[in-house]
């Protein structure tokens, strides 16, 4: 695992404050429609452990969106049995096909950062997956920094999926927040799409705290506002009914980290 | 050990010789054993057959050449084997049955072959403990004493295999040999004058090797997918490493790039003891593979090639971790699809079920093996949907659900146990996570059908 000589280089532009990457010149709600931009590191937080669905149709809703396949998707193996495996045919209704996918499943969280860092190098991927479980005390900001470059370099994204763990300090471009959300329902009161309440975390070199109800429209590839608004919709609220919002003050405008 | 044979009991085997250490019968163990020393005498012959429990059948015929003569490729056996605190007695035979049967029971000494094996005691036929015994009654001794009778007499009172044991025996028939070996497509080996102790000169070695191998395949058109080096140590032991390419391939850096990762994942580091003295390459499966044209680059476009990334991180993890999903024929949610090593060569599998559009998701993301068990339930009518549930610790209220889609077993596979029916439900609760929750059973089936969560919906 050593670095190329160029991203050291660049190891040593940022540290000197210099040539940071740009940042994404489009406006703050494009990843609704082109997904997030390609070539970095994102971080997808679950905002409860039960949460964990939703982070993850998030995250292959944003890869979708993007359309950055082939994917590449890193998962632990205890979590196969605690988490539950993922569903191929539940992927194919997210919009998914399965032949553009593999799935890794190590043994544990230092081998899947490993792993990790040898795909993000890997120019023919379109998105890494990385779905990690707990505190993650490997995914520092060292990890994410070369995660980051090596993104940039390769032009693979980079998603990470994190469950169970408290926003930290990363290299990470942007990090959102995500719960699950009532969808609007079908006749009958059947669930409807899937739904989402994001919250964007941090963005570099832009205005963060954005907060919005989504939906995953599979055919259009796009998330859109919740048909019919659900009971508590609208921006601005405290997004996940059973969290006290007192816990969660409005996010400022960039956090450090 | 004096006093000892096979077949005595544990307690007299003690009384005779109190020091005596004693360790449990393991079969697996000893046939893996032979397996390690039939790979071991794969330098003197490409055919070496196992015959279990303790015997390794050789076909030298035609790879005397490197020695001076077959006693002398018996003895450097014996040899090799006795430095592995291995005694082994070897016998030569015109056929596998004769050189077998000389091998393991020795009969009184004789000017010729023939006459060695006609001077064998019955048992060396083979035959069952009752055929023998009844052999030896009839006053039948040897096997001489048994060719020198009619065969169709003997074959009317102890049934046709003995009389095909009996003319085996003889020479007149000739069982087929199975080789241990199934005949790699292109094998290429280096021996040494001198044992090589140094793990880069052996690398180097193998990358010269591989070189060749590469050359062989092309002439033939073919690109390797699964590859064997074998690297054989002075003291007989054998170090094998397999890498395995999703595509066939002719790429040395790259093999050599896989035979890393897979020397840094192995659990004992390569030890070259006293040295190696022959290294062979083995390419096990060839693909078909024409010729491709040079790229002017170089190897960059190589780098970024996801097929490579899966071959690294097969060899790396285990084919088995590297996985991509497959679709079956079932329609028992968790049958529906299989795992496949990413590295296996794809096979023609049903499509992916097409969704309609507008629908929402009618299948989770995440599935679980085994389902769930919910904790408790409360449902307003005992075969409707359910309105609380508590999974984990949490109850949840139901505030949209859809369902029962009903699930009926494979009735067709298993007749006298059906499995239950299972009628599933997409359950949103308060908070809005959605799951896929299932009761097995119907009332009709069941008295107290049990709730299971089988996955989670985005």
């Amino acid at each position: 695992m050593s670095d190329s000589p160029p991203s050291i280089a660049m190891l040593r532009l940022l540290a000197a404050g210099a040539g940071t990457p740009q940042a994404d010149p489009r406006p703050a709600g494009a990843w609704r429609d082109g997904g997030l931009p390609r070539a970095q590191l994102h971080e997808v937080y679950a905002a409860e452990a039960e949460d964990a669905a939703a982070a993850t149709g998030f995250a292959a809703a944003l890869v979708l969106a993007a359309g950055a396949l082939p994917l590449l998707w890193v998962r632990v193996e205890k979590d196969e049995a605690a988490a539950g495996r993922l569903h191929a045919t539940g992927l194919i209704e997210l919009g998914l096909s399965p032949d553009a996918l593999v799935l890794v499943v190590v043994a544990d969280e230092a081998m899947a950062l490993r792993v990790a860092a040898d795909a993000a190098r890997c120019a023919g991927l379109g998105t890494l997956v990385l779905e990690t479980r707990g505190a993650a005390r490997g995914l520092d900001l060292t990890t994410t920094r070369r995660l980051m470059l090596a993104a940039e370099a390769s032009g693979v994204t980079v998603l990470s999926i994190r469950v169970g763990a408290e926003p930290s300090a990363s290299a990470a471009a942007s990090r959102w927040r995500v719960a699950a959300c009532p969808s609007a329902a079908l006749a009958a009161n059947a669930p409807g799409l899937p739904a989402f309440a994001v919250e964007c975390l941090r963005r570099r070199g832009g205005p963060a705290g954005e907060r919005r109800l989504v939906e995953w429209n599979r055919d259009a590839r796009c998330f859109e506002e919740p048909g019919a608004a659900p009971a508590l919709a609208g921006a601005g609220v405290s997004l996940a009914p059973g969290r006290a919002a007192a816990l969660d003050p409005p996010a400022p405008v960039r956090r450090a980290g | 050990m004096a006093g000892l044979r096979p077949g005595l009991t544990l307690a007299d085997a003690r009384a005779r010789v109190p020091e005596l250490e004693t360790f449990d019968a393991d079969p697996h163990a000893d046939h893996e054993w032979l397996e390690r020393l039939a790979d071991g005498c794969a330098r003197y012959t490409p055919t070496v057959a196992l015959l279990p429990p303790d015997a390794l059948l050789l076909d030298i015929a035609g790879c005397t050449h490197a020695f001076e003569g077959e006693r002398f490729l018996a003895a450097d056996v014996e040899g090799r084997m006795l430095r592995r605190g291995v005694l082994a007695r070897h016998a030569f035979g015109d056929t596998p049955e004769i050189a077998h049967a000389l091998a393991r029971y020795a009969g009184a000494p004789a000017p010729d072959e023939r006459g060695a094996v006609k001077r064998l005691p019955v048992a060396a036929l083979g035959l069952d403990a009752d055929d023998t015994a009844a052999l030896v009654q009839a006053g039948l001794k040897t096997v001489g004493d048994v060719m020198a009778r009619p065969l169709s007499g003997l074959a009317a009172r102890f049934g046709e295999a003995a009389a095909t044991a009996v003319r085996r025996l003889a020479g007149d028939a000739k069982a087929p040999v199975v080789a241990r070996r199934v005949a790699v497509p292109v094998v290429v080996e280096r021996r040494f004058a001198e044992p090589i102790a140094s793990t880069d000169f052996a690398m180097q070695a193998i990358a010269d090797l591989a070189t060749e191998a590469c050359d062989a395949l092309e002439k033939r058109r073919e690109g390797g997918r699964r590859w064997e080096v074998k690297l054989f140590r002075a003291d007989g032991h054998v170090q094998r490493l397999r890498i395995e390419t999703a595509r066939p391939t002719r790429d040395v850096p790259a093999l050599m790039r896989l035979l890393a990762e897979r020397i840094e994942g192995l659990a004992d580091p390569l030890d070259p003891g006293f040295g190696y003295d022959l290294v062979r390459l083995g390419v096990v499966l060839a693909e078909r593979l024409d010729a491709s044209q040079l790229q002017l680059e170089g190897g960059a476009t190589k780098e970024g090639d996801v097929g490579a990334l899966v071959d690294r991180l097969s060899t790396r993890l285990g084919r088995d971790r590297v996985r991509r999903f497959a679709a079956r024929d079932s329609h028992i949610p968790e049958q529906a699809e299989l795992m496949l090593p990413a590295s296996a060569a794809p096979t023609p599998a049903p499509a992916w079920p097409a969704t309609d559009p507008g629908e929402p998701p009618l299948r989770p993301i995440y599935l679980f093996d085994p389902p769930q068990p919910i904790e408790s339930i409360a449902a307003d009518t005992p075969d409707g949907p359910p309105a609380r549930f508590r999974w984990r610790r949490t109850d949840h209220d139901v505030a949209r659900v859809e369902g029962p889609e009903r699930i009926a077993g494979e009735w067709w596979r298993r007749h006298d146990v059906p499995a239950p029916t299972r009628d599933y439900f997409r359950v949103e609760d308060h908070r809005g996570r959605r799951y896929w929750i299932f009761r097995h059973g119907l009332y009709a089936e069941t008295q107290n059908p049990r709730w299971y969560v089988h996955g989670l919906f985005a």
